[in-house]
C-alpha cells in the first residue's frame, strides 16, 4: 500500500522524459474538433490536432483536380481564427467557393509560389509564424525530410498545416503511399449525391477515408459536404444500407432543406 | 544638330546636319539649345527612379543611358524578358522612348542596347560573344579616331576585330580596343558604381580581414542594423526598403535587396529579412566593407496597442507577408477581392495581401465550384433545346453520363462595358455524373437565338 505513492513521481519523471524524448514541448495539445461524434471520436485528443501537419488527397479523378480535397480543407480553415495562407503552383482557387464553405475571401491570401521547393519553403514560414489560423498548400512531392521539417514548424508554434496532396498524372498520386511525418493522412473521394424527389442535384457527399493518424486508427467516414460554415455532416447513408441512430438520420437543417426546395 | 527627335528624323534630318542647311529645308522647324548639364541632371533622376523600382545597383551612362545590374532582382518582376517590358512600358508612359538589353556585362549590354536590332535583348549565359560579333565597331565604346583609323583599315563588325591579332592593334591605336574588347566578352571586370540617393540613412562597416563565410556575414548584419534603427528612431521614420551593399576586394558590388509592406524600425525583424538573402550572395575572394543604406523610408509613429476588452485582436501577419513577398515578389502575394460581375472569371479581382477588407462580398444563392479552370474547355455534349441540361458530354476523351443537374443559371454579357457582349448569354449548369464526380458546364448561348452565341458546350469548372 505505500510502495504506490512512492511509484508516481518515478513513472510522471518517465513519462515527462518520454515526452522531452519525442521533443513535445509542455504546452497543453489542442484540437479542432469536427463537430461529428463519429469522426471526433475516432481522433486522438477528439479532433484535428493543432500544431500539427495533416495531408488531405483527393480520390480517384480528384487526386489531379483537388476540388473536393480543396473544400474540405477550407471547410478546416474556416472554423479557425485569423487569416489563412494558401500557397498555390497554379491559382486555380474559386473564391466564392471557398466562401461557401464559410472561408470568407477577407481571410485568405494566396501565394503563388514558382516551384515545388518555394512551396515548401513559404509554407514552412506560414507555418513558423504562427499568428495565422491554417497554412493550406498544394503539394505534389512532400518528403520525409520535407515533412518534418513541416511538422517541426507546426509544433513551435502550434499552427495548423494543411497539405493538399495533388498530382499532375494519375501515375504520380502512387507517392501518396510514401511515408510522412504528418500527423493525419485524409483521402476525399466524391460519392453519388442520396437523390431528391424533384430534378436537381443534392448535398455533396463524400467518402473521408483517414488513411493514417499519429497515436490513432484508420477509419471511414460518409459524409455531406461542408456546410456554409465549414461544417461536416454525418451521411445519412440511406444509398449504402447503414443503419444509423435516429438521432442523427433526422437531421434539424433538412427541414430549413426541404423548404427552400419546396419554393424552388 | 545634336538630336533630332522621331518626326525629324522622318524627315530625314540626322545629328550632325548644320542648323542653317536644316533651317533652310524646313523653315518651321522648331530648335532648343542643348543643355548637357539638365541631360545628366534628367538621367540622375531616372537612375534613381530605376533605384527605387527595380535593382539598388544602378549607374548612369552618359550621354544617353543607364545601366543596372539586375542580378537577383528579375524574379521580382516576372522574369527578366517581362521586366524588360514593363521598364520600357513605364519609360515610354512618361515619353522616353527606350531600348534594352540584358547581357552579362556592361560592355555587352551598352551595345546590344543601342545597336541591336531588337528593341529588346535578352542574351543568354554564355552567348555573348555571338550576339556582339555582327554589330559595328561604333557600339564597343572606343575614341572617334580608332574608329575612323579601324575603318580605314576595312574593319567595320566587331567578330573581325575580335579575331584580329592584339599585338599590331595596340601598338598602332593604344591600349583601348583590347580593353573594351575584353569588358565586352567578360574577360576584364568592370564594376558599375552606383548613385546613391540624397541624404540616405546608412551605416557603413569595414572589415580590417575581408569576410566570406555565412555565419559572419550574418553577424556583421546583425551589427549594422541596430545602429540604422538608432538613426531611423531619432528621424521619426520607418523603413520601407532596404539596401546592403558589399563591396568585394576584386571590385565588384554584391547587393541585396528587401522590402517591406509598412515601415519597420524593428531591428530583429530586419536582421531576418536580410539573413534570409545570405545564400543569393557571391562572396568570391571576400568582402571588404558593407554598406547597409535604408533607401526608402517613410513616417513612422509610435501607436498605441489596441486594447483587447472587447475582441480578441487578430495577430499582425504584416512580417509574414514581408519575407514570403521578398520570396516570392509582391505580385505573387495577393487576395481576391469580390467584383459586382455575373460573369465568373470577372467575379474577383486580386488586391494587394494587406489591403484593407472591402464591404463587398460574393452572393452565395448559387453554388460555385471549388476549382475554376484558366479557361474553359470544349467539351461535346447532347442536350435537349432549348433549356435542358445535357444528356452526356466528353471531356478530356472521357464520356460522362449526366445522372442529375441543376439549371440553368443564365448569364447575360456585359453590354454597358462591351458593345459586342450586347447579345450574349451563358447557361450554367450543375451536373452530377453516375460515379457522383459533380461539373460546371456551360452552353455559349440560350439554346434558341444564334446571335446569343456560339450553342457550343464548355467545362468550366469542377465541385468538391
Amino acid at each position: 500500500m505505500s510502495a504506490s505513492p512512492d511509484m508516481k513521481p518515478v513513472l510522471e519523471t518517465l513519462r515527462a522524459a518520454i515526452s522531452r524524448l519525442e521533443g513535445h514541448t509542455n504546452r497543453r495539445r489542442s484540437v479542432l474538433p469536427f463537430g461529428v461524434r463519429e469522426i471526433d471520436s475516432r481522433l486522438p485528443g477528439g479532433g484535428l490536432a493543432l500544431g500539427a501537419l495533416h495531408e488531405v488527397a483527393g480520390g480517384g479523378n480528384d487526386a489531379l483536380h483537388g476540388a473536393a480535397a480543396g473544400q474540405f480543407v477550407a471547410g478546416i480553415a474556416a472554423r479557425t481564427r485569423g487569416k489563412v495562407l494558401w500557397i498555390v503552383t497554379r491559382q486555380d482557387v474559386f473564391g466564392p467557393a471557398l466562401k461557401q464553405a464559410g472561408l470568407s475571401g477577407r481571410r485568405v491570401i494566396y501565394v503563388e509560389a514558382a516551384s515545388e521547393a518555394d512551396v515548401l519553403a513559404c509554407f514552412e514560414e506560414g507555418l513558423r509564424h504562427g499568428g495565422l489560423g491554417a497554412v493550406v498548400a498544394d503539394v505534389a512531392r512532400l518528403s520525409m525530410t520535407a515533412s518534418r521539417r513541416l511538422q517541426l514548424a507546426a509544433e513551435t508554434s502550434g499552427a495548423l498545416g494543411l497539405a493538399i496532396r495533388r498530382w499532375r498524372r494519375q501515375t504520380e498520386a502512387a507517392d501518396f503511399g510514401q511515408p510522412t511525418a504528418s500527423a493525419t493522412r485524409w483521402r476525399v473521394s466524391v460519392l453519388p449525391s442520396v437523390g431528391l424527389p424533384v430534378p436537381g442535384v443534392d448535398r455533396p457527399r463524400w467518402l473521408l477515408e483517414l488513411i493514417r493518424a499519429r497515436a490513432g486508427e484508420c477509419a471511414d467516414f460518409e459524409v455531406e459536404a461542408c456546410d456554409a460554415k465549414g461544417r461536416l455532416a454525418y451521411s445519412r447513408g440511406l444509398a449504402s444500407g447503414l443503419a444509423l441512430p435516429a438521432a442523427l438520420a433526422n437531421r434539424p437543417d433538412q427541414e430549413a432543406a426541404g423548404a427552400r426546395r419546396a419554393r424552388a | 544638330m545634336l538630336s533630332v527627335d522621331l518626326p525629324a528624323r522622318r524627315l530625314g534630318l540626322r545629328p550632325g546636319t548644320p542648323v542653317a542647311k536644316a533651317q533652310a529645308l524646313y523653315p518651321d522647324l522648331v530648335f532648343m539649345d542643348a543643355d548637357p548639364d539638365g541631360d545628366r541632371q534628367g538621367l540622375e533622376k531616372l537612375a534613381l527612379w530605376f533605384q527605387h523600382r527595380i535593382s539598388p545597383l544602378v549607374a548612369t551612362d552618359p550621354p544617353d543611358g543607364l545601366i543596372l545590374n539586375t542580378t537577383g532582382a528579375d524574379h521580382l518582376h516576372g522574369g527578366e524578358h517581362a521586366m524588360l517590358i514593363n521598364m520600357i512600358h513605364r519609360l515610354s508612359g512618361a515619353g522616353f522612348r527606350a531600348k534594352a538589353a540584358i547581357a552579362e556585362t556592361w560592355g555587352a549590354a551598352h551595345a546590344l542596347a543601342r545597336y541591336g536590332q531588337a528593341s529588346l535583348t535578352v542574351v543568354p549565359q554564355g552567348d555573348v560573344a555571338s550576339a556582339l560579333s555582327d554589330l559595328p565597331i561604333e557600339a564597343l565604346r572606343l575614341p572617334p579616331t580608332s574608329v575612323e583609323g579601324l575603318m580605314a583599315l576595312g574593319v567595320s563588325r566587331i567578330g573581325p576585330l575580335a579575331a584580329m591579332p592584339r599585338a599590331p592593334l595596340t601598338l598602332r591605336f593604344g591600349p583601348d580596343i583590347a580593353r573594351r574588347l575584353d569588358q565586352a566578352f567578360g574577360r576584364v571586370n568592370e564594376a558599375i558604381i552606383p548613385i546613391r540617393p540624397v541624404d540616405p540613412v546608412q551605416v557603413v562597416r569595414n572589415f580590417a580581414e575581408p569576410i566570406a563565410a555565412a555565419e559572419t556575414i550574418a553577424r556583421s548584419i546583425g551589427k549594422l542594423v541596430p545602429p540604422l534603427c538608432e538613426k531611423l528612431d531619432e528621424r521619426g521614420q520607418g523603413v520601407r526598403r532596404l539596401d546592403l551593399l558589399l563591396h568585394r576586394v576584386d571590385r565588384r558590388t554584391e547587393a541585396v535587396r528587401v522590402a517591406t509592406a509598412t515601415p519597420v524600425r524593428d531591428a530583429k525583424r530586419l536582421t531576418r529579412l536580410l539573413c534570409e538573402k545570405i545564400e543569393t550572395i557571391d562572396p568570391g575572394f571576400g568582402i571588404e566593407r558593407m554598406v547597409l543604406i535604408a533607401s526608402l523610408a517613410e513616417p513612422m509613429d509610435r501607436r498605441q496597442t489596441v486594447s483587447s476588452l472587447i475582441e480578441e485582436e487578430e495577430s499582425d501577419v504584416s512580417d509574414l507577408i514581408d519575407t514570403l513577398a521578398n520570396r516570392v515578389g509582391t505580385h505573387a502575394l495577393y487576395r481576391f477581392a469580390a467584383v459586382e460581375s455575373d460573369l465568373p472569371e470577372r467575379s474577383f479581382c486580386r488586391v494587394s495581401a494587406l489591403a484593407p477588407a472591402e464591404a463587398k462580398d460574393w452572393p452565395d444563392h448559387w453554388p460555385r465550384p471549388t476549382r475554376l479552370l484558366p479557361r474553359p474547355e470544349p467539351v461535346q455534349a447532347m442536350a435537349e433545346l432549348p433549356d435542358q441540361p445535357p444528356l452526356f458530354f466528353i471531356w478530356r476523351g472521357i464520356r460522362r453520363r449526366v445522372k442529375c443537374a441543376d439549371g440553368p443559371e443564365r448569364v447575360f454579357g456585359e453590354w454597358w462595358k462591351n458593345d459586342t457582349e450586347l447579345t450574349i448569354a451563358r447557361d450554367y449548369f450543375r451536373v452530377e455524373d453516375t460515379s457522383g464526380e459533380r461539373f460546371w458546364l456551360y452552353r455559349a448561348g440560350d439554346g434558341e437565338h444564334g446571335e446569343t452565341g456560339s450553342q457550343a458546350w464548355f467545362l468550366h469548372g469542377i465541385f468538391g
